[in-house]
């Protein structure tokens, strides 16, 4: 057993030095009809390459996004990820090393959310952002939740161009505690309709953009008329590359800002791990769920970083905490900061023009297919169409030629009467050969 | 002034209130960082939340000591919630009550009372 | 007002200097590194990206005009910044790492291996799921271990962390209580040494929460639980073993008194490491436990996150688990995502997507490659190394529960400090001079000056004894009177003890361009 050091000799001697003479004595306390003496119905112990060929074969049973040409977006975006990335969270002492509550032998770590928590700031358009949460589905929830705190009033009101399971969790998490969720119906160009949704009673108003169906928005209008009944307006962004081409959720009027990261840095790893970016007003920090990283100085005057305002955390606050959540998504995050340190401004910039640019070709091939509608009228680097029939059974078709097609709106939505839409999205992995391949399969199913 | 087993201090001038911690309670307490303190207008009774001081390490509610409405909290500690730990029974007060019982003052421990009380911990 | 005084002072006192300094701010090898805001360039760049068309196209003016303020790291440059980072941090590799309820145990490297597999690094959460039956068999399996591991039916994997697994299971009972006119109930039972989550948690799904008392030797007061097991109680929230390392000797007439009340029983699994193979908490009367892959199966805890909480259910419990799961059915496996059946009564999605794969191919991976007899093994050799370390220390420190055995983790209190003039803060705070990490701190709130330490299952006896020397010759500098040893300390860490009080009243939690830069080295300082 490689994992574990002790010998046969060692754990005779240990046990002679705790005074005991064998390891059920130290389970003692457990009741006589809750010990197991026999093993469980499981296989036994195995070495490094019998679970290597388990493993392999498992995968193997899968088709990587990277396997062909693949369209897939909706909340999960694949990108290219350079090796530095991986390489340097595989560090050990980024690795295997626990949250920094020792900050005198964590600022590698502590200093690493410092930058995050900027580049987070920066890209948000606002003041302050946390040290990562969960995901951008859990980071929605958070921000609804934290509206209630602010303005005490119970009702959020989401757009119908959320992500469905966005605004589910938002339902489940925020419900719980309390909050009245309003969903509006799913609909292309849904942000309008949220402004006579907004009333006295409102704590939040939750508007996504690029939107579900890739949708990108124009949120001031909404950010006014919330400011003017005295709600928050939450901007939830599901693909953080678009903040490198289009104006920040704090330039359009945004209070809290939440984001999906796994866009930057991370792998799509089947939907998880990812990390949710949080961002929001200097005014609101106190309310701010999840961990923070400060700037402070220790006892010789030098600048060092520590977890600060903590108690809003519930390890003190216990059932007064702003939140009960105790992780934040700190590899995830690592790897989105190294990212995005090595892209930079020019970087960013150049991979969302990127994005756009292979969206607007794939766009202008789709359109070129008979019985094809584009619904979307502005987007970044995912759009909705409109298909003759059911998308997901034309996504089933289009395996057989090679084609990952997309992702159909029924999936993420089975009661919205849109059976016949899918959501497609390309990035700078999509080559032209890609977007032809899907074309002409397209056309040849179509047809 | 007079106090409560709470470590609270309580000052009477006509009929309004003033509401503090008491020294011990800002030793025991460490670096205070941050006070939420009550709005003007809000209704309180005796035991209710009235505000919430934090140190570093910890998060303490603050008892109304006596029933009334808050017609002043102490804003000069939003940025200078230090004033807790340099002058907590002058400068570093959290709120001002306009009370409805004067009886619920009197009811309060006296310094000796107080005292005697710290000696018993 | 109720005070939580912890008694910990949040700024360093008067340094002492540790002796020679150099002349730039590094020590030794160790570079004081810059922020990347004051490295990087605002225009440069460490990616080459294929030239697109780069026209904004139709967007007008939804297009980004001013600046975002980010700087670029050309590749070396990252490089050399993050691994000059990495060196200011403590890891499980490089020592013993004892925080107690952490479960800091080693993070097999075959684990990362095999979730950066294709096959599943590279899989979209919403591809079609013919073409990720690989993936989903994995879940199905992964469950399977967690269910015979538990004794118990059901398993939600998609909690992403022990607290958020938590809530999960909270959800399960609220909707339990609710589809069986139960909704009435309203308090949530919690023993003053559970974990800070457990009443955030309860508190957050509108539970009240009432304390239970602890007895003389560490466990739940079993009377007292009894008297306040009203009709009114939705639950009880046990940790088990307990936050003290104990295992709780009346779990089961626990589990048989709240059911009798008509209340759930919710089983805190953070320390379900101490009894995985030899103990099923489904035999303990468990209605709901979550499982942190992060502590038990060895899944890295990266620096805080990502965890994973997948929470096993009950029979009574199954029928509202939240959406995802995995069904297998002739044509393969089917993820059900959507409770599209009217019938159906789960109580809705705790996130977007199915969990954390990555989390659960690496635990799949620690699974197979201890079997049902090393699992065991492992529960066995982490109780044995606690208590080795407990006999080891009882001579210099004091044990806060003497009597019987502890389980994965051993407490102690701070007597043995009485009238040394030195806190837990500061033995801990030497422990780092001495190259180990502290241990928790201060944690659970019952014991005085609480040291608790979890050594896990994968430390050997040499290192182990290497720890124990180090702190019976610390605790014998403490009552030797070296006060200027523990007030000072950390000499030799990267950094000395940081102003905690000053990050918090005015806090700076981004970098500003007025910001002093690269911090001048102490003697350029005076």
């Amino acid at each position: 057993m490689r994992y574990l050091p002790l010998t046969p000799a060692d754990r005779a001697e240990m046990l002679a030095t705790i005074g005991v003479g064998t390891i059920d004595d130290l389970f003692s306390d457990v009741p006589e009809a809750a010990r197991r003496r026999d093993l469980f119905d499981l296989p036994l112990h195995a070495g490094e390459l019998e679970v290597e060929r388990e493993l392999s074969g498992l995968a193997a049973m899968n088709r990587p996004a990277g396997a062909g040409p693949f369209f897939c977006g909706a909340g999960a975006y694949r990108h290219h990820v350079p090796a530095t990335v991986d390489h340097i969270i595989q560090r050990s002492e980024f690795l295997t090393s626990y949250t920094p509550y020792q900050p005198e032998i964590a600022q590698g770590t502590l200093q690493v959310l410092f930058e995050f928590q900027t580049q987070v700031a920066a890209l948000t358009g606002l003041d302050v952002a946390n040290a990562s949460m969960y995901d951008g589905s859990t980071a929605c929830a958070e921000a609804v939740m934290m509206s209630q705190r602010v303005t005490r009033r119970k009702k959020a009101v989401l757009s119908g161009g959320l992500h469905p399971q966005y605004a589910a969790t938002t339902q489940t998490i925020a419900h719980a505690e309390g909050m009245d969720i309003v969903r509006q119906p799913a609909a292309i160009d849904a942000e309008a309709a949220v402004l006579n949704a907004i009333d006295a009673e409102t704590a939040c108003v939750v508007v996504q953009t690029p939107n579900v169906f890739g949708v990108v928005t124009d949120v001031t209008k909404i950010a006014e008329a919330a400011h003017a009944a005295g709600a928050l307006l939450i901007v939830v962004t599901t693909e953080a590359v678009s903040y490198g081409l289009l104006k920040s959720p704090g330039e359009m009027g945004a209070d809290i800002a939440v984001a999906e990261g796994q866009s930057i840095g991370n792998g799509l790893n089947f939907g998880g791990p990812y990390v949710g970016l949080f961002a929001c007003r200097e005014k609101l920090v106190r309310q701010m769920p999840g961990r923070l990283c400060g700037e402070t100085v220790d006892a010789e005057g030098r600048r060092g970083f520590v977890l600060t305002l903590s108690t809003r955390e519930q390890h003190i606050r216990r059932e007064k905490a702003t939140s009960n959540i105790c992780t934040n998504s700190g590899l995830c995050a690592l790897a989105f900061t190294i990212h995005l340190s090595l892209l930079g401004e020019r970087g960013l910039r150049e991979l969302a023009a990127l994005n756009h640019s292979k969206a607007r070709e794939l766009r202008d091939a789709l359109a070129a297919v008979p019985g094809v509608e584009i619904l979307t009228p502005r987007f970044f680097n995912e759009f909705a169409i409109r298909l003759k029939g059911d998308a997901a059974a034309v996504v089933e078709a289009l395996l057989a030629d090679g084609v990952v097609a997309g992702v159909p709106f029924s999936r993420l939505n089975p009661h919205a009467g849109m059976d016949d839409v899918l959501l497609v999205s390309a990035t700078e992995t999509t080559t032209s050969e890609h977007i032809q391949a899907f074309a002409s399969a397209l056309a040849g199913r179509t047809a | 002034m007079r106090f409560t087993k709470d470590h609270e201090w309580v000052t009477l001038e006509g009929d309004v209130a003033t509401v503090g911690i008491t020294a011990y309670a800002a030793e025991q307490l460490g670096d205070v960082v941050f006070v939420e303190v009550p709005e003007a207008g809000k209704a309180v009774k005796t035991g209710d939340n009235l505000a919430v001081v934090e140190s570093v390490k910890a998060a303490s509610d603050i008892y109304a000591p006596v029933s009334g409405e808050v017609i002043e909290g102490n804003a000069g500690l939003g940025d200078a919630p230090e004033t807790v730990n340099d002058q907590p029974e002058k400068a570093g007060w959290f709120a001002k009550i306009k009370i409805a019982d004067q009886a619920e003052y009197e009811a309060l421990m006296d310094r000796a009372a107080y005292e005697d009380f710290l000696q018993s911990l | 007002m109720t005070m939580q005084n912890v008694g910990r002072p949040t700024r360093p006192q008067a340094a002492t200097q540790s002796g020679h300094t150099s002349l730039t701010g590094a020590r030794g090898l160790l570079q004081d590194e810059a922020l990347i805001f004051e490295l990087g360039g605002w225009d440069k760049t460490g990616v080459d990206l294929a030239p697109g068309d780069h026209d904004a196209s139709d967007l007008g003016d939804l297009v980004r005009a001013a600046p975002i303020g980010l700087p670029g790291l050309s590749e070396p440059e990252a490089v050399r910044h993050y691994v000059r980072l990495s060196q200011k941090n403590h890891a499980i590799d490089l020592a013993l790492y004892p925080l107690g309820s952490c479960t800091m145990k080693h993070n097999p490297r075959l684990n990362e291996k095999m979730a950066r597999l294709a096959g599943f690094a590279d899989l979209h959460p919403l591809a079609p799921q013919s073409t990720v039956q690989g993936a989903l068999a994995l879940m199905d399996r992964l469950a399977h271990w967690l269910k015979t591991l538990t004794g118990m039916p059901a398993v939600a994997l998609s909690p992403k962390a022990g607290a958020h697994g938590e809530l999960c299971g909270l959800l399960a009972i609220r909707a339990a209580h609710e589809a069986n006119g139960q909704g009435h109930r309203r308090t949530v039972l919690v023993p003053t040494s559970a974990h800070g989550t457990n009443p955030a948690t309860a508190a957050f799904v509108g539970y009240s929460v009432v304390e239970i008392a602890q007895t003389d030797d560490g466990r739940v007061d079993i009377t007292d639980l009894a008297a306040k097991l009203s009709p009114d109680v939705a639950a009880i929230m046990v940790t088990n073993p307990n936050t003290c390392g104990l295992f709780e000797r009346d779990v089961i007439e626990i589990g048989r008194l709240t059911h009798e009340a008509g209340a759930y029983f919710y089983c805190d699994g953070a320390n379900f490491n101490a009894i995985v193979g030899r103990v099923r908490p489904g035999d303990l009367g468990v209605d709901a436990m979550h499982i942190n892959l992060h502590k038990t199966f060895s899944t890295p805890h990266g620096g805080g996150g990502p965890g994973a909480g997948p929470v096993v259910l009950s029979a009574a419990l199954a029928p509202f688990a939240p959406a995802p799961w995995v069904v297998a059915g002739e044509g393969g496996f089917k993820l059900v995502e959507e409770t599209t059946d009217e019938a159906a009564q789960g109580f809705g999605r705790m996130s977007a997507f199915h969990g954390q794969m990555g989390m659960f191919v690496r635990a799949y991976a620690y699974m197979l490659s201890h079997g049902s007899d090393g699992l065991r093994q492992v529960a066995e050799d982490a109780v044995l190394n606690a208590n080795y370390i407990k006999a080891k220390l009882s001579p210099v420190m004091t044990p806060a529960f003497p009597d019987g055995p502890c389980m994965h983790e051993a407490l102690f209190d701070d007597t043995w400090l009485e009238g040394t003039d030195i806190t837990t803060l500061d033995f801990a705070k030497a422990m780092i001079d001495e190259g180990f990490h502290p241990m928790t701190m201060y944690f659970p709130l019952v014991v005085h000056g609480a040291m608790l330490i979890e050594p896990t299952e994968t430390e050997s006896k040499l290192e182990l004894d290497r720890f124990c020397d180090a702190l019976t010759a610390l605790a014998q500098a403490a009552k030797g009177g070296d006060v200027e040893r523990f007030k000072g300390a950390p000499y030799l860490a990267p950094l000395r003890r940081l102003d905690e009080t000053q990050a918090a009243r005015k806090p700076r939690l981004t970098w500003r361009p007025d910001d002093k830069g690269v911090s001048p080295a102490p003697l350029a300082a005076e």
